[in-house]
């Protein structure tokens, strides 16, 4: 049995996983990436419309700055986030963006001058400042104050994917890619690696590291209709779930997209919208004005998602039934903006549905429904990044850090993945050169063995059940029960159903008896450690008794401040459960620089709110008025009502153009 | 029968070089269309129903990641962006591309030969600069910048190499792929490499001089990229420095 030993080990090869594995090599350690699939292929290469950073570059983001996107951040989450996390995430965003663009990304850039935009149906001219042209270039997306996403037309994640991984092979990083972790390797409260598998000889191996990172982005495939890629199956989750050691938070904040495509679920990004297209009920009608007066189609994702649905559910919806959608109108840019800044959409118009959006008028327009977008919850973490099995860490949409709470801005995605490859990373890099390996081969060389009689076991199952017919089954569960729209009923029945599904997992009986290159075999170990996933996930959205950000509940329609500002904490401690433990983790708000408050879309009136609130908020008001009297400016404020840690590199001020040096 | 719900007959080459006992076959499986069905769900439906031995390599399904690329009908393509209404007669044969190492059935080992490639054409910013990211950025031509997004939109799918004559005679030949990704950073003014370096990179019958215009890569490129019009860029700018 083979043992590769190495420094620091990170599993997932997507853009948080790859820069962190730059971070560790720049501070000399000797790096490995396990990928199930090319890292290039990684999931991040599907993100289309950009990344938010507050440049403040173009003329419609002027003013922008760290605070504007600090406020948006923990309004779109619900207040569901770690606002030091958020304000960690905010100021480092500018740095990050930076950086990718002297590592070759080709960001849109500003051209001088004036330039028409569509805002509001109206065409408007837009004039561009001198001393802008040539700087990165930001484009409109939902629930933020300005337009602040950054983006290289509507391939920005293929770009940003690109640029990181190419700075990888750089420096000569160890990617392996096709092989999979499928346990990890942790003694007494630490962890030293993971039990690898190789998908194309089936071999197993270990690889033992000082520090161990996953990185494995979301857990969408639990549903069927989803936008995320095949690889999205919540496998990194399940690792550090089954150790019994570490919980994941929030894993019932699930978020839905307002605009995948019509049958397929193929993402059409929110650049659409951000960039003026419009959404358009059976009889052509533009309905989000209706709903939501000031922000209309750029709410936020989880309000625009439940908006078309209450729509449709009203019966404006195209077709009948489950089956019906409304239309995404984005003919109304004109052919030569959709042809330059919208065009992977227009190919993917083309290609799945045969249509042409940049057509003029109705033949232009598509159809468009929510389906399983992203995952906020995750491996928990602490703001380093580390988990409570130490050695253990996790960055990207695989962790719940938590920069997202409940619901994720657009744009928030791409940035948190490389702004937590740099600041996760730098912390992991740190633990990886504080810590020496002190694993006996013998345990290891067990860990190997202990899987690889569990291969043997799934093996000689005889059962009556087929494991793609289980994973069809709870994916059907998720979509019906666990959607946008969720109820006590429903979700009693989810978990219920699930436990069920889970049970049969044992039930099986797997046709090919080899272990090389078996796709049954693979479906058979991996969907019981989905069906954790998803028991999480059911389980924990089954008891807040609340709606928060993307987590509605129609028998609770109100955002309870007094019981829920809590985070969900999911344990799996017994590897004969068959259900998790929840534990609640809550949110202090005497600490809070933003307190609750309404978010500036969605229903109003729609709050339980929490005493400490009002207080909260007027300690925070009279600190910011006295302070701003005393002449003292908009870091030393924030730094008085809400000190956070970060790297000092990433701590430092974020210049901007007009500032001076 | 109602429109959209005919069958398919699709053959697909089964072979597993890795097990001794393996010999190439095709093997053909009858699949029920449905409305705008793709080879990415033709393929699922056929790994869940009927055959759950059978290999392929899907992720994004959406024609952005680059994973699918197979020989459809004998011609190199992404399978998810393959629709099977195209196929009038219903039959469709599928194989796995030529020129990469062969993993099973229709997949292939793409993400090994690109690997080998990026470090080959070094395909990565080279700077002697360091960037101050605290401070604004460098500015950027913006029509040089979409020049650049242009042939950064490059997938890296494989399929202009399966397409390419020159690399079935030629094994060690760069293919468009590469030749793109150096036109790519010698227009990137990050980059400060100049046409010598390049020069050293492709400047022989692997690289640039390899390729005999048969432009089999544009035909085939999933993602439009102008291959035609920048391999003759390229190589105008490298017969000067050969001569030079």
């Amino acid at each position: 049995m083979k043992i590769h030993y190495c420094d620091s080990l990170i599993i997932g090869g997507g853009l948080a996983g790859l820069r962190s594995a730059v971070a560790a090599s720049t501070k000399g350690l000797n790096v490995t990436v396990i990928s199930m699939v090319p890292v290039k292929r990684s999931h991040s290469a599907a993100a289309q419309g950009g990344m938010q950073a507050s440049l403040g570059n173009s003329k419609m983001s002027q003013g922008d700055n760290e605070d504007l996107h600090f406020v948006d951040t923990v309004k779109g989450s619900d207040w569901g986030c770690d606002q030091e996390v958020a304000r960690m995430f905010v100021n480092t965003a500018p740095k990050a963006i930076r950086e990718l663009a002297a590592w070759g990304v080709p960001w849109t850039r500003i051209k001088e001058g004036s330039r028409s935009a569509i805002i509001n149906e109206e065409k408007v001219t837009i004039d561009e400042d001198p001393d802008a042209d040539g700087l990165i270039h930001s484009r409109d997306f939902g629930g933020t104050k300005k337009w602040r996403t950054c983006f290289s037309a509507d391939a920005t994640g293929h770009s940003m994917l690109f640029s990181v991984a190419n700075e990888a092979i750089k420096r000569d990083i160890e990617i392996q890619d096709r092989k999979e972790a499928i346990s990890l390797i942790h003694k007494e409260d630490r962890c030293y690696g993971a039990v690898v598998r190789d998908l194309i000889t089936g071999e197993l191996s270990a690889y033992v590291a000082k520090g161990t990172m996953i990185a494995t982005g979301g857990y969408g495939r639990l549903y069927r209709t989803t936008t995320n890629a095949v690889i999205c199956e919540g496998i990194g989750h399940a690792l550090a779930l089954e150790t019994g050691k570490v919980p994941l938070g929030n894993m019932e904040a699930v978020q839905f997209h307002p605009t995948p495509i019509v049958p397929s679920g193929i993402l059409l990004t929110e650049g659409c919208r951000g960039d003026g297209g419009v959404l358009r009920d059976k009889d052509g009608h533009r309905f989000m004005p209706d709903y939501e007066p000031e922000k209309k189609e750029l709410a936020s994702r989880d309000v625009v998602a439940r908006r078309m649905m209450e729509h449709i559910k009203k019966g404006k919806g195209v077709g009948e039934g489950r089956e019906s959608y409304v239309w995404l109108d984005i003919s109304i840019l004109g052919r030569e903006h959709i042809e330059k800044n919208l065009r992977d959409v227009q190919d993917i118009a083309i290609t799945f549905n045969g249509i042409d959006p940049a057509d003029e008028g109705k033949s232009g327009w598509l159809p468009v429904h929510p389906a399983q977008h992203y995952s906020m919850g995750g491996i928990r973490t602490d703001r380093t990044g580390e988990t409570k099995l130490r050695g253990l860490f996790s960055a990207g949409e695989a962790a719940c850090w938590d920069l997202h709470g409940f619901n994720r801005l657009g744009g928030n995605s791409v940035s948190e993945a490389v702004v937590s490859g740099m600041i996760v990373g730098n912390y992991f890099a740190d633990y990886c050169k504080a810590h020496d390996i002190n694993i006996s081969t013998n345990y290891v060389q067990e860990s190997i063995r202990k899987q690889d009689l569990e291969l043997d076991r799934i093996l000689t199952l005889e059962g009556p059940e087929d494991i793609f017919e289980i994973k069809a089954k709870m994916q059907d569960i998720m979509d019906n029960k666990v959607g946008v729209f969720r109820n006590g009923l429903e979700l009693k029945e989810a978990v219920y159903e699930l436990e069920e599904l889970y049970e049969k997992t044992d039930q099986i009986t797997v046709k090919a008896k080899n272990k090389i290159h078996n796709d049954e075999l693979t479906e058979a170990y991996r969907v019981p450690k989905m069906l954790k996933i998803a028991l999480c996930v059911a389980k924990g959205a089954r008891d807040r008794t609340e709606s928060r950000g993307a987590h509605y509940r129609e028998d609770y329609e109100k955002r309870d401040d007094v019981n829920w500002l809590s985070r969900t904490l999911a344990y799996w401690r017994n590897e004969e459960d068959t259900l998790p433990e929840l534990e609640y983790e809550p949110l202090d708000i005497t600490m809070m620089e933003l307190p609750p408050g309404f978010r500036g879309y969605g229903k109003k009136g729609n709050i339980i709110e929490n005493p400490d609130s009002a207080i909260r908020q007027k300690e925070v008001d009279e600190i910011r008025q006295e302070m701003t009297k005393a002449g003292k400016d908009r870091v030393e404020i924030q730094n008085e009502l809400m000190p956070y840690k970060l790297q000092r590199e990433y701590k430092a001020i974020n210049y901007r153009v007009g500032d001076r040096l | 029968m109602k429109k959209g719900a005919r069958e398919l007959t699709i053959s697909i080459l089964k072979f597993n070089p890795h097990d001794s006992n393996s010999r190439p076959k095709m093997v053909e499986y009858k699949v029920k269309e449905r409305p705008s069905m793709s080879l990415f769900l033709a393929l699922s439906t056929i790994r869940e129903k009927l055959d759950h031995d059978l290999a392929f390599d899907f992720v994004c399904r959406a024609g952005i990641c680059g994973s699918c690329g197979m020989l459809v009908n004998g011609k190199p393509q992404l399978a998810c962006k393959t629709q099977t209404k195209d196929f009038k007669d219903g039959k469709i044969t599928l194989m796995p591309m030529p020129a990469f190492e062969l993993i099973k059935d229709l997949s292939v080992d793409t993400g090994k030969w690109m690997n080998g490639m990026s470090k080959r054409v070094g395909s990565w910013i080279h700077t002697s600069e360091h960037t101050d990211i605290g401070k604004v950025e460098k500015r950027i031509d913006p029509d040089v910048a979409d020049e650049i997004f242009e042939l950064d939109r490059c997938i890296e799918c494989g399929i202009c190499v399966a397409s390419c004559i020159t690399k079935i005679m030629r094994p060690d030949f760069i293919g468009a792929v590469g030749l793109n990704r150096v036109v790519r950073f010698s227009i990137d003014p990050h980059d400060e490499r100049r046409d010598t370096d390049f020069y050293e990179l492709i400047g022989d019958d692997d690289g640039i001089f390899g390729c005999m215009s048969l432009m089999g890569c544009e035909d085939h490129c999933p993602k439009d990229i102008p291959l035609q019009q920048k391999i003759a860029y390229l190589r105008s700018k490298m017969v000067n420095q050969r001569n030079t």
